[in-house]
């Protein structure tokens, strides 16, 4: 019989750090760790001597203090006198607004590239083909300064719309107007108002609320004011935002329409499982959508107002910059080639035994592509897709090129040249960045998820 | 027998029918056309449609393009001379005015590089051709080709910015120093410990003895060519320069990040996750801002270095971030019996990498690098928004001069077309790559 014995106990050395596997990992990371938190402290040392040296410790007390700078297009109630905070909430919502019409549009035109380029037409092909190696082998920012360039400099000023024989017309029935100084469109509003600024009908909309007004401010005395014709509007500049309770009503009432649609429709799977046959329900969960809308928008007086020349310019209406659009354009257009790689890649990654199957059911060729063949693809599509989109918000970043005051414009351009605040702007605005971008992958992340194939 | 056969059945072929061509219809243009262009009536109707737009389009960007104004000096100028060919539209004139080109290429192309050493640029950007044949092409060059393209990277900054050739030399004598001391230390000693004495060699070098040396030398032996300043650097040839550099420099960094990433060891494998979130997080707008403004502060104080270098250093972390994670996918499609067969050979870490893992993953990842290349290339065009007078930033201030005051297409369609020659041979050739190491299997 053998005794089983333990091997004699090693006694640690402090060669053992290097040469021994066990302990050479800890070696190096902590090595590593060391190294790095030098390297930072050496590098925050550093910054701190020569803000010092430069008079100007960090301090975000700036922030507070007025902008005293315009910006021409906000979502939000902004003036002058506005902290800088404000101007920089006002520049992040833009850039919102651009990532989230850039993002729409690259999908949709990157779809259809996309799909069409794989079709078996060689002309549409071809030239599908041809637009995606143009967009994409040029830069984007050549693209938005190229694209600023022509609407600047070759659509119609607005004195060409003048005058009986006028040399540029507005389009769509007289409503749309495309000058060089941006394009105007109708703009929806609500309740219509007389000569007078009085509101003619008893229809006069549901008016807005101010967050955060207090009595003593003098732009809010209509607001608490109980008769006058604009009692409980609050004036420009009252409180912190102001919330259109039409726009509330009208998303309450779309979301309550989808909530019953969704619940026809469940029904019918319902109808269908048990009893073979799906009852017709498209005009019931089209109406149950519709008609309350409707509805509440001739309660509210909805109208467009259209654009009109008046003096140098036009008034009215919903004037779309062109710094905007050329942002806009650019953007998506650039996006939509990459998307549209990826959306053939997508539905080439698809095996062509899965048509011939559908084929083989009797299911026609768009059927086959919107049933078969896009929800597989949509797998494969989605994680690509998530970084088209962080790269097109990161790209709205450009628009301190064409003047658009996004946050880069704001924060990271006239705030930090008037206040000086160099490190505290580039921090907030890479802060501010990170977080978009972090958000946008989470919530993707959370669509993968759900769309992607459960295995089992 | 066939003679009774003859008279009960009519007729016998006994010979092979003559091979008929197929009909015109299906072969050749036709047979093409009907496949690909005509196949039912809406394809049909589609084609029709779009060739006449087509047809349409060319019908009026050829004639404009060919426009006689190479030698005008103006806009006003180009306006004449199409107005005396009669070549007056509905929307005022119609015609390119190439003027503008003849007058401002060198300068897109040099921005203010005195006039008098554009050869150095020329002959740079030759060399760098010829430097990159032996990487590019290893198969059609001879390899003794590779020494010089070892030498380079120190030869390629003294041609651009001039000065003495002594610094260059120090910088290479650093990484000659550097090798010699790890190949004595790590037979002495052991591999580890030369390599940390060759790379502390080297930084000893760089940082104390080599500007000394360089310094004294170039007092007592003052070799070298006219110095240029960074502000001179413009056009295109700024383009190439930020993007060779960072596209050279963020592969070898961005291989390193990618192998920390994927290590096991958790603090370095958390600092490069976090160095590579926080840049792919960003735009590159606000490194270059920080490159503009933030870099000097966050050095010790009193060092101011130039413009170009700190873009530099930006453009390259922010590449090596990407390509870190193209990597990554590489390293990660990698089949896992690929690491273990490396084991079980008995390598250890660094040669498993460089022998069985980089050269599968690196060529995984090729069309991945390579468009992380053309990003880099076409992102180089935000430097003229902190200043840089890249052909962008070039062009405002073109657009800015009075004679040339409302040109748009000729100017922005001739930068378009050169990037586009740029990235698009780049694409092409990462498909000829692929291609050529295509190996049969994966």
């Amino acid at each position: 019989m053998t005794t089983l014995t333990d091997p004699p106990k090693e006694q640690f050395r402090l060669s053992m750090l290097i040469y021994d596997t066990r302990y050479r990992s800890g070696t190096i990371q902590v090595i590593a760790l060391i190294g790095f938190m030098l390297l930072v402290s050496w590098l925050i040392s550093n910054t701190v001597q020569n803000l010092a040296a430069l008079g100007k410790p960090i301090d975000f007390g700036f922030l507070t203090e007025p902008a005293s700078y315009d910006i021409n297009q906000r979502l939000i109630d902004y003036n002058s006198r506005d902290t800088h905070l404000r101007a920089s909430i006002v520049g992040l919502l833009n850039t919102l607004v651009v990532a989230v019409l850039g993002c729409a549009t690259a999908t949709v035109i990157g779809v259809v590239i996309g799909v069409l380029r794989l079709s078996n037409n060689w002309l549409v092909s071809r030239i599908m083909a041809v637009y995606v190696e143009m967009f994409r082998n040029v830069p984007v920012l050549l693209w938005i300064v190229f694209i600023m360039a022509i609407l600047i400099d070759t659509l119609p000023q607005p004195r060409d719309f003048r005058g009986d024989d006028a040399e540029a017309s507005m389009i769509l029935g007289d409503s749309v107007a495309v000058t060089n100084r941006g394009v105007y469109i109708p703009e929806p509003l609500f309740g219509r108002r007389g000569e007078e600024g009085n509101f003619t009908s008893w229809r006069h909309g549901f008016g807005d609320i101010a967050i955060g007004a207090s009595e003593s401010d003098p732009d809010c005395q209509s607001y608490y004011a109980s008769e006058g014709p604009f009692a409980g509007r609050p004036a420009e500049g009252c409180g912190v935002v102001q919330v259109s309770l039409d726009l509330v009503a009208i998303i309450i009432v779309l979301a309550g329409g989808f909530a019953v649609s969704g619940w026809i429709k469940r029904r019918a799977d319902h109808i269908q499982e048990s009893t073979g046959d799906r009852p017709t329900t498209w005009y019931l969960r089209l109406g149950v959508v519709l008609v309350p809308l409707l509805i509440l928008l001739w309660v509210q007086g909805l109208y467009f107002a259209k654009p009109e020349l008046r003096g140098f310019n036009f008034q009215g209406g919903t004037h779309l910059r062109n710094s905007l659009i050329a942002l806009w354009l650019a953007l998506s257009l650039y996006t939509a080639a990459f998307i549209a790689e990826i959306v053939r890649a997508g539905i080439r990654a698809i095996s062509h035994g899965q048509t011939e199957a559908a084929s083989a059911l009797g299911i026609r060729p768009n059927r086959i592509m919107s049933l078969v063949i896009l929800p597989q693809a949509l797998r494969v599509i989605i994680p690509p897709l998530i970084s088209q989109y962080l790269n097109l918000t990161k790209n709205s970043s450009l628009a301190i090129a064409v003047g658009y005051m996004d946050i880069t414009g704001t924060l990271g351009g006239i705030t930090l040249n008037q206040t000086g605040r160099e490190l505290e702007s580039i921090l907030l605005l890479m802060l501010v960045y990170l977080s978009i971008s972090l958000i946008i992958s989470m919530v993707m992340n959370w669509y993968n998820d759900r769309v992607k194939l459960r295995e089992r | 027998m066939s003679d009774t056969h003859a008279e009960t059945v009519a007729f016998v072929r006994e010979t092979m029918l003559e091979e008929q061509a197929p009909p015109v219809t299906t072969v050749g243009l036709i047979g093409w056309a009907r496949t690909n262009l005509f196949t039912g009536w809406f394809n049909s109707i589609v084609t029709v449609i779009l060739g006449i737009l087509v047809v349409y389009l060319l019908m009026g960007l050829i004639p404009w393009i060919l426009s006689p104004t190479w030698n005008a000096t103006s806009l006003n100028q180009c306006r004449e001379i199409l107005t005396a060919m009669g070549r007056v539209g509905e929307h005022g004139v119609s015609g390119a005015c190439w003027g503008v080109i003849n007058e401002r290429w060198i300068q897109l192309m040099f921005g203010f590089y005195p006039s008098h050493l554009y050869w150095r640029p020329i002959a740079a950007f030759i060399l760098l051709g010829v430097a990159m044949a032996p990487i590019l092409f290893s198969d059609r060059v001879p390899t003794q080709l590779l020494y010089f393209s070892a030498a380079y990277p120190f030869l390629f900054p003294w041609l651009l910015w001039g000065g003495t050739i002594w610094g260059p030399l120090s910088a290479a004598a650093g990484f000659v120093i550097g090798f010699y001391v790890y190949r004595y230390a790590s037979r002495a000693l052991s591999n580890l410990a030369g390599l940390v004495l060759g790379v502390v060699a080297a930084l000893v070098w760089w940082l104390f003895l080599g500007p000394l040396l360089s310094g004294e030398l170039s007092r007592v032996l003052p070799i070298g060519i006219e110095a240029v300043e960074s502000r001179a650097f413009g056009g295109f040839m700024l383009s190439i320069t930020i993007g060779v550099v960072a596209i050279a420099c963020s592969l070898p960094l961005g291989i390193v990040l990618a192998l920390g990433r994927q290590s096991d060891l958790l603090i370095v494998k958390y600092l490069c996750v976090g160095f590579i979130e926080f840049i792919r997080g960003v735009p590159l707008i606000t490194l270059l801002f920080v490159a503009s403004v933030l870099l000097n502060l966050f050095l010790p104080p009193g060092t101011t270095f130039d413009i170009i270098l700190r873009v530099l250093i930006m453009v390259t972390l922010f590449a090596s971030a990407y390509m870190a994670e193209v990597i990554r996918g590489g390293l990660a499609a990698l089949p896992k019996g690929q690491y273990e067969g490396a084991d079980s050979l008995g390598l250890d870490y660094w040669q498993a990498q460089r022998l069985i893992i980089m050269p599968q993953a690196l060529k995984i990842s090729i069309p991945g690098i390579v468009s992380t290349f053309i990003g880099v290339f076409k992102d180089t065009t935000l430097v003229s928004i902190i200043g840089l007078l890249d052909p962008l930033g070039l062009s405002n201030a073109i657009r800015a001069d009075s004679n040339w005051n409302g040109i748009v297409w000729e100017l922005y369609g001739f930068i378009a077309v050169i990037f586009f020659i740029f990235c698009f041979s780049m694409s092409r050739y990462s498909m000829y790559l692929e291609r050529k190491l295509e190996t049969g299997h994966r």
